[in-house]
């Protein structure tokens, strides 16, 4: 199937969003010129193809499912937020809460990630070819967080049972984030995302694994700061 | 809550286009400040002469101050009256306040002109001919009013120490308390505004001799709130932002130039970009550019 | 003499906090007393207008929300809806009787903190969706399949707080749809996720059009506290409809330190709201907070609402409260065990947080949801909301308006020195609006 090109320089969002979302199965479609524009197919629910062909503002690929979305740049905050399924791909760097709360799918960012990415996670998958900002995986409840370079300060703070796997050093841990031991599935499982995402600069045996040390669980009367 | 621009050259030959560069910046944040915007323009020869001092006045006419105020040249854009003379700034200034009591010093400082206007931040630019502007350096911000009015007093960016603005976006959560404290030693205020606080202090400890890095340091102590600031002088561009880095910002970087704004659209049309170094500032470390 | 100041209550709430080692969290609203609508008057026709005969002259109900930019506005028959109260807080049983009770006098339901449940979204002929910092449960199926979307900034009870649910509560079902383990104490953000302040806000509410193809109103909800400001700024962040919410708004577990002591009365509020949309037509204001009777809706709409949100009214309706809930074959038994076993009584229970809930609402033991039968119920609530709806039209007709949305400020006057201030209507037989206006 021939490759449509939108060029938002001429189609508003609006128009070049809603021709995203009537596309069939299996097509694929360019947008040029995105030029930083917010809320770039947002919303889809099919098995399609989108090239963004620049720089994606908020939101890219966000609340979507089954759909493929390629960016040839950088993005903005929230990109692939609430992800239900499919992949939403940066070639560039990702501003803040990348992939919050994304349900399934996986978003993957090749460069670095800013503040709070994983954000409120809820099953999806974060990969970061970079390194990430502060507050990384916060108050991320499941899924898993890849990040192949450094991670910033408040790494997983208020963790539920998401999964962080950090190539990098750490700066430092956040409330209720602790190192746990590499199993055999950890580095299975980091060996098969890095593969998909092309991050041959990460050695699965040589990652570290944070999860939650589940102190916040429940009301404790010791733990005022944590509340 | 807002949208800041700021562009600080480092090559020279940009000069001429330094308004019609951040036009194109101005454009795409101004749906974050619909309300109204402000400029300022460092080197521009027509608004603020090198060497002379500047001030920027609102609420007066050129005819006005010039009758008010004697030995000085006054020209008029987009409502924003600029006065300037041979004299130290901190006379003029003095000399303007006592002249016309009424009008408000939007700006101050040799080679530094300020302009701000209630509107649409592109009807703004255009009132002032943002397009034929030129300079080293300049900053801007548009405007959605959080919770002091929509008037051109309340318009960033602050300049209240010469050749010093400051530009915000976010809130700030204990302004009132920090206004009364600089108020105890002295400083008066033209606004509501909590970002003019901001400024204030910076000016204020700029006075006891700090430096922006020091005073921006001290900012970040000493105020509560969600902010990220874009801080000029005339020969510094810095950028700071709160603990939490609550709200947007990026700087991109190349040879000829040193940009900061709150979206990357905004960066988006400059000259070089696609081989920038862009990144976003991290919580409340102090990133500053000198010339 | 009793101590005023340690009064044995307040004795009793340093012990246990004593005990705790941990603040007081508890169910529903304020219970301090606040200025509220009872202190104002409606003036009703006389020699100088004329009033509309009850039952022959008609008063126009319909309310319609959110036709500044949506394709589909949500068109109501009565200006009162059900306020959002999420599955988790409330059984699926009480859910599903709030959606039959709307649908069945033709307004809306809202979802709450923890996602739709498909018994909601069959029941509810019109269902707001609400967007929350947490975004539990929050999908684009959802979405879709929604009458309107509304992005929660804050809430009544607890303005500037997160959502909580004991883990009591968070039973299987809850903690699947919320992606939680089951049984933790829940504590969810107060700030959301990828956007912070109007300016972001407005991209936010961009991306909710997008993906439903701006079919849809956005609602905005907030807290009332700083209430012009923040109106405003929903409003120019792009909001269809703003929803505030007083202070006497109810809650399902929230610290009682929030509740008791943020926020303003639901009366001082209306009015800033009212203010701060003032200029905006398209835009519409549904209030909340201690509404009860025809009456307050009456004065709500006075006051500038275009709609009233109602939640702990709702849940009373339902048999919150009440001495007996509903047995098989209709039979009523006796709840005041229940409430004993949580050291509360009928008619004074705040125990929703603990999940025991002896009539079957707040909560998800399934011995207890039982209690209630979500067509009983369904009914009750539905009766209420006829009757609030009778009661607003008399008064309406009354003071000489074909609709109800044609009442004004200048239909009322303050008891008070406190309400005129707030309510910026003259006190009762004067000019006289403190702040405002010198009396004659």
């Amino acid at each position: 199937m021939d490759t449509l090109t939108v060029d938002l320089d001429r189609s508003p969002v609006r128009e070049a969003n809603r021709a995203l979302r009537e596309l069939p199965d299996g097509a694929a479609i360019r947008l040029a010129n995105p030029m930083g524009r917010h809320n770039l197919a947002v919303g889809l629910d099919a098995d399609v193809t989108v090239t963004i062909d620049g720089a994606a503002g908020y939101y890219v690929g966000g609340l979507g499912k089954r759909a493929t979305v390629l960016v040839n740049g950088p993005a903005g905050w929230g990109v692939g937020e609430n992800l239900m399924s499919g992949l939403v791909h940066v070639k560039g760097d990702a501003s803040q809460s990348a992939a919050s709360c994304a349900h399934g799918g996986t978003v993957v960012v090749d460069g670095d990630a800013s503040l709070r990415a994983a954000i409120s996670l809820k099953g999806g998958t974060l990969a970061v070819g970079g390194d990430v900002g502060p507050y990384c995986a916060f108050l991320a409840q499941a899924g898993t967080v890849l990040i192949g370079g450094d991670a910033g300060a408040h790494l997983g703070d208020s963790l539920y049972e998401a999964v962080i796997y950090v190539a990098g050093k750490i700066r430092s841990l956040g409330t209720d984030a602790r190192v746990e031991e590499l199993t055999e599935t950890d580095v299975a499982r980091v060996r098969e995302l890095a593969a998909r995402c092309g991050f041959d600069h990460i050695d699965p045996e040589n990652v570290t694994r944070v999860a939650s040390a589940r102190q916040l669980y429940h009301f404790d009367t010791h733990a005022h700061d944590a509340y | 809550m807002c949208g800041i621009v700021g562009l600080h050259l480092r090559d020279d030959t940009l000069q001429p286009r330094l308004g019609a560069l951040l036009r194109g910046m101005l454009h795409q944040v101004s749906e974050r400040g619909p309300d109204s915007a402000g400029i300022a323009v460092y080197g521009d020869d027509t608004l603020a002469p090198q060497g002379r001092a500047t001030v920027a006045l609102l609420g007066t006419t050129v005819a006005e101050a010039q009758a008010a105020v004697k030995g000085v040249t006054a020209a008029e854009r987009g409502g924003v009256v600029l006065l300037s003379a041979a004299i130290p700034t901190a006379l003029l200034a003095s000399q303007v306040r006592a002249a016309l009591p009424h009008a408000l010093i939007a700006g101050r400082g040799p080679g530094l002109a300020v302009l701000k206007g209630v509107g649409h931040p592109m009807a703004v630019a255009d009132r002032f001919g943002l397009d034929s502007i030129t300079g080293y350096q300049a900053v801007a911000h548009t405007r959605m009013a959080t919770e002091s009015a929509v008037t051109p007093e309340g318009c960033h960016p602050f300049s209240v120490e010469d050749g010093v603005c400051l530009v915000h976006n976010g809130s700030f959560a204990n302004h009132a308390t920090i206004r009364r404290e600089l108020i105890g030693e002295g400083v008066a205020f033209d606004s509501d505004n909590d970002s003019e606080v901001g400024a204030r202090f910076l000016a204020h400890r700029l006075s006891r001799g700090d430096d922006v890095e020091k005073a921006l340091r001290l900012l970040c102590e000493r105020f509560d709130g969600f902010y990220t600031l874009l801080v000029s002088t005339a020969d510094s561009f810095a950028v700071v932002r709160d603990a939490v880095a609550c709200k947007p910002a990026l700087i991109a970087e190349t040879d000829r130039w040193v940009a900061m704004a709150s979206e990357y659209r905004a960066l988006a049309t400059l000259p070089g970009i696609e081989t920038a170094h862009v990144f976003e500032p991290q919580p409340e470390e102090v990133y500053s550019w000198t010339r | 003499m009793d101590n005023h100041t340690f009064s044995p209550g307040v004795q009793a709430d340093i012990r246990e906090r004593a005990r705790l080692g941990r603040y007081a969290i508890r169910g529903m609203g304020a219970r301090r007393a606040v200025p509220s609508f009872d202190d104002l008057l409606l003036l009703t026709a006389s020699a100088s207008r004329y009033p509309l005969e009850g039952y022959r002259e008609r008063c126009e109900t319909r309310t319609v929300l959110g036709a500044r930019n949506a394709r589909e506005p949500v068109v109501l028959d009565i200006p009162i809806t059900i306020a959002g109260m999420s599955f988790g807080s409330l059984s699926a049983q009480a859910k599903e009787a709030l959606g039959r009770a709307a649908s069945e006098v033709g307004t809306s339901t809202t979802t709450g903190d923890g996602g739709m449940t498909p018994e909601e979204r069959k029941s509810s002929k019109t269902l707001v969706y609400q967007c929350l910092p947490s975004r539990y449960g929050f999908n684009p199926d959802d979405l879709r399949a929604a009458d309107a979307v509304e992005i929660v900034l804050g809430q009544g009870a607890k303005p500037g707080g997160g959502g909580m649910l004991l883990g009591q509560k968070v039973g299987e079902r809850v903690a699947a749809m919320r992606t939680l383990p089951e049984g933790v104490d829940q504590r969810s953000a107060s700030r959301h996720p990828d956007w912070t302040g109007p300016d972001d806000l407005r991209i936010k509410i961009e991306e909710l059009r997008e993906a439903t193809d701006w079919r849809v109103p956005i609602y905005v909800k907030v807290g009332a506290t700083r209430t012009f400001h923040d109106v405003r700024l929903a409003v120019a962040a792009g909001a269809d409809v703003v929803v505030v919410d007083g202070m006497q708004g109810g809650t399902g577990a929230t610290q009682d330190v929030f509740i008791e002591h943020t926020g303003i009365p639901t009366l001082a509020a209306v009015r800033q709201a009212s203010d701060a949309i003032e200029g905006n037509p398209d835009v519409k204001l549904i209030v909340s907070g201690g509404i009860r009777s025809g009456a307050d809706v009456a004065k709500a709409l006075a006051l500038g609402a275009d709609a009233v949100s109602i939640g702990v009214g709702a849940l009373i309706a339902l048999g919150c409260n009440d001495t007996e809930y509903d047995g098989p074959g209709g039979t009523r038994l006796d709840a005041r065990p229940g409430y004993l076993s949580l050291a509360t009584a009928a008619g004074s229970c705040t125990a929703c947080h603990t999940g025991g809930c002896p009539v079957g609402i707040a909560t998800q033991d399934q011995a207890l949801t039982e209690r209630l039968d979500p067509v009983e119920g369904g009914r009750r609530v539905a009766n209420y909301l006829r009757a609030l709806t009778m009661e607003t039209t008399m008064l309406a007709r009354a003071c000489g308006k074909s609709d109800v949305h044609h009442l004004e400020p200048e239909d009322l006057v303050a008891l008070t020195v406190e309400s005129a201030a707030m309510a910026r209507v003259p006190l009762a037989g004067t000019d006289w609006i403190p702040g405002l206006r010198e009396g004659r």
